[in-house]
């Protein structure tokens, strides 16, 4: 417990501490919060009404697809892993601690953009808090999971960059962020379904904006597994794939597994 | 009956078609500090890593503290100690968060007096990244030492280190023998080697060549034996005195220098030429050949006697 307080402690203050994760962490999601909430309900008002799930979404993406996986990635090039390893650091707390502190980060944004946003954009709050919360938390897990993922799977920093802005990017497009679903065609509705972001917003928009007819699959509690669902699924699938070391040419499980995480969503587009 | 913390036998790794380490066996007591030489490439890096539970055998058995690395790693991480030749800590931990974090992993007290002794005491509130090459290296080998390994492997340890910290981490390798605890020290420096170790081994090609004390391994070279020799009148300067044993004379700053292959009978010749000559000896030097000339010799002919 001890170990755990001791690594947590010291991640946590390194996301504050460190210039990069700092801006990652806090400066772009709330920068951006800032910059789209003066200008975006000047182009579109109907935006005020999906402002604060939607840019919560869009912390929780930049935050852990942008910030999570570039430091893991280095830290095995570095050899921090090797060291990590002889000193009996387990896989799994070099996994979950940055993802759990990175959460942490997470939850004090969203904490500053659910309670301004109201008083600085006349934003509606949300209606149903808990749900809120758990909305958030499904999509945290989901996001930390496959951020670590791309982190182990990735070769270099520059991989990493590319496998987080394969799903950033589209997210920010398609994931009902900045255009609602239903403006959205058919084919790529079905393809955003594939996307965390757009689950997320299903299931904040559903569950707790009093906005049950958001996506026309509904199900929002549905919404909420899938990303459970895929954020566990990830978890378990970056312990399985972890390598401890670059230079080491033995890798249990081929990176393509880490595909397996769009199982859930594959799914969801059938059952939902 | 010996005590051998560490035992290798016939162990091999390869990495494909690349034979690394190709059937090696050695055997390290406890309280000993075995050096580990041997140039680039030679596999010394793979046997250390092998033994510190990084890479798994394709061949023979490791026991370290009598515990197998690759089976029981667990159990391993407490027996060892490992100072990494790369830096192995996040750039933004400063040196208290390290030794807290590392100890806490270990279950063991935070050993911040090591930090003290080790001349970190102004830097406990600074970042990894703000320390010098020196002071990463002595924070890594205090994380090494904080729980009390019974065998630690040292890579490059005074590598970068200033003399005054190299001799404190020499005084520090000798405590720790005292205690017990055997060391593993893999170094490019051959005087630190020849200095620290008990017993040595030479690794080319993946094979150990040789193996003993740093006076047995020195020994059996073909190294000559350099006799420097200074008087007062002229009795050495005719180059036409011969003494036995001697494959080569030169002069240099008011100095005879014999290179002898039998360094008894070329003294005594020596001293008995100048006495006979009536002149006076000022000054005589013998040096034997270094370990350094040796593993050159080793590592550059492949010669091994």
């Amino acid at each position: 417990m001890t170990a755990f307080v001791n690594h947590f402690s010291f991640e946590f203050r390194t996301g504050i501490r460190n210039k990069q994760l700092l801006f990652m962490n806090y400066l772009f999601p709330l920068g951006f919060y800032l910059m789209m909430g003066f200008i975006m309900p000047s182009i579109n008002p109907l935006f005020l009404e999906t402002l604060i799930p939607a840019l919560v979404v869009f912390a929780i993406l930049a935050t852990t697809l942008l910030g999570l996986p570039d430091p893991l990635v280095k830290a095995r090039e570095d050899g921090i892993f090797r060291s990590y390893k002889i000193n009996g650091i387990p896989a799994s707390s070099i996994l979950t601690i940055p993802a759990l502190t990175t959460m942490l980060h997470l939850v004090i944004v969203t904490a500053i953009i659910t309670v301004t946003a109201p008083f600085l954009f006349d934003a509606p709050s949300p209606v149903n808090w808990l749900n809120y919360a758990l909305a958030f938390l499904a999509m945290a897990v989901a996001c930390a999971g496959i951020s670590v993922l791309i982190g182990v799977v990735s070769s270099s920093t520059r991989m990493t960059v590319l496998w987080s802005q394969l799903i950033f990017i589209p997210s920010m497009l398609l994931g009902g962020l900045m255009i609602p679903y239903n403006m959205l065609p058919d084919a790529a509705g079905k393809i955003s379904q594939l996307l965390p972001a757009t689950q997320a917003m299903n299931a904040f928009n559903g569950l707790a904006m009093g906005a049950a007819d958001y996506a026309p699959w509904g199900a929002p509690w549905g919404s909420v597994i899938v990303l459970v669902l895929s954020g566990a699924l990830a978890f378990g699938l970056a312990i399985y794939l972890f390598n401890w070391d670059r230079r080491n040419p033995t890798q249990r499980g081929h990176p393509l597994m880490a595909l397996l995480i769009l199982l859930p969503y594959v799914v969801g587009i059938f059952l939902l | 009956m010996t005590d051998s913390v560490i035992i290798v036998r016939d162990f091999r790794k390869t990495y494909g078609d690349l034979v690394a380490v190709d059937g090696i066996s050695f055997e390290v007591e406890r309280g000993e500090i075995f050096g580990l030489l041997g140039p680039n490439g030679a596999g010394k890096t793979s046997t250390l890593e092998s033994l510190e539970g990084l890479r798994a055998p394709n061949g023979g058995s490791l026991q370290v503290a009598g515990v197998d690395p690759t089976r029981e790693p667990r159990k391993l991480r407490n027996v060892i100690g490992v100072q990494l030749q790369t830096s192995g800590l996040p750039e933004s931990i400063t040196v208290d968060e390290a030794m807290k974090f590392f100890c806490a992993y270990h279950g063991v007290d935070p050993r911040f007096d090591l930090l003290d002794r080790l001349g970190l005491a102004e830097k406990r509130k600074a970042q990894y990244h703000q320390l010098s090459t020196g002071q990463q290296r002595r924070l890594s080998l205090a994380l090494a030492l904080a729980h009390n390994p019974s065998v630690l492997f040292l890579d490059e340890p005074t590598a970068g280190l200033d003399v005054a910290t190299r001799v404190e981490l020499h005084n520090i390798m000798r405590e720790q023998q005292a205690e017990g605890t055997s060391i593993i020290l893999a170094t490019h420096d051959m005087s630190e080697a020849e200095e620290m170790s008990d017993r040595i081994a030479i690794l080319l090609h993946g094979k150990v060549v040789t193996t003993g004390t740093p006076m047995e391994v020195t020994a059996t070279g073909a190294g000559l034996t350099k006799v420097s020799v200074r008087t007062v009148g002229s009795s050495l300067s005719d180059p036409g005195v011969t003494f036995p044993a001697v494959s080569q004379r030169v002069s240099k700053d008011e100095y005879s220098i014999y290179f002898s292959t039998d360094i008894g009978p070329t003294v005594s010749a020596i001293i008995a030429h100048i006495q006979a000559k009536q002149d006076k000896l000022i000054d005589l030097r013998v040096e034997r050949p270094s370990l350094e000339d040796r593993f050159l010799e080793i590592t550059t002919t492949g010669d091994v006697q």
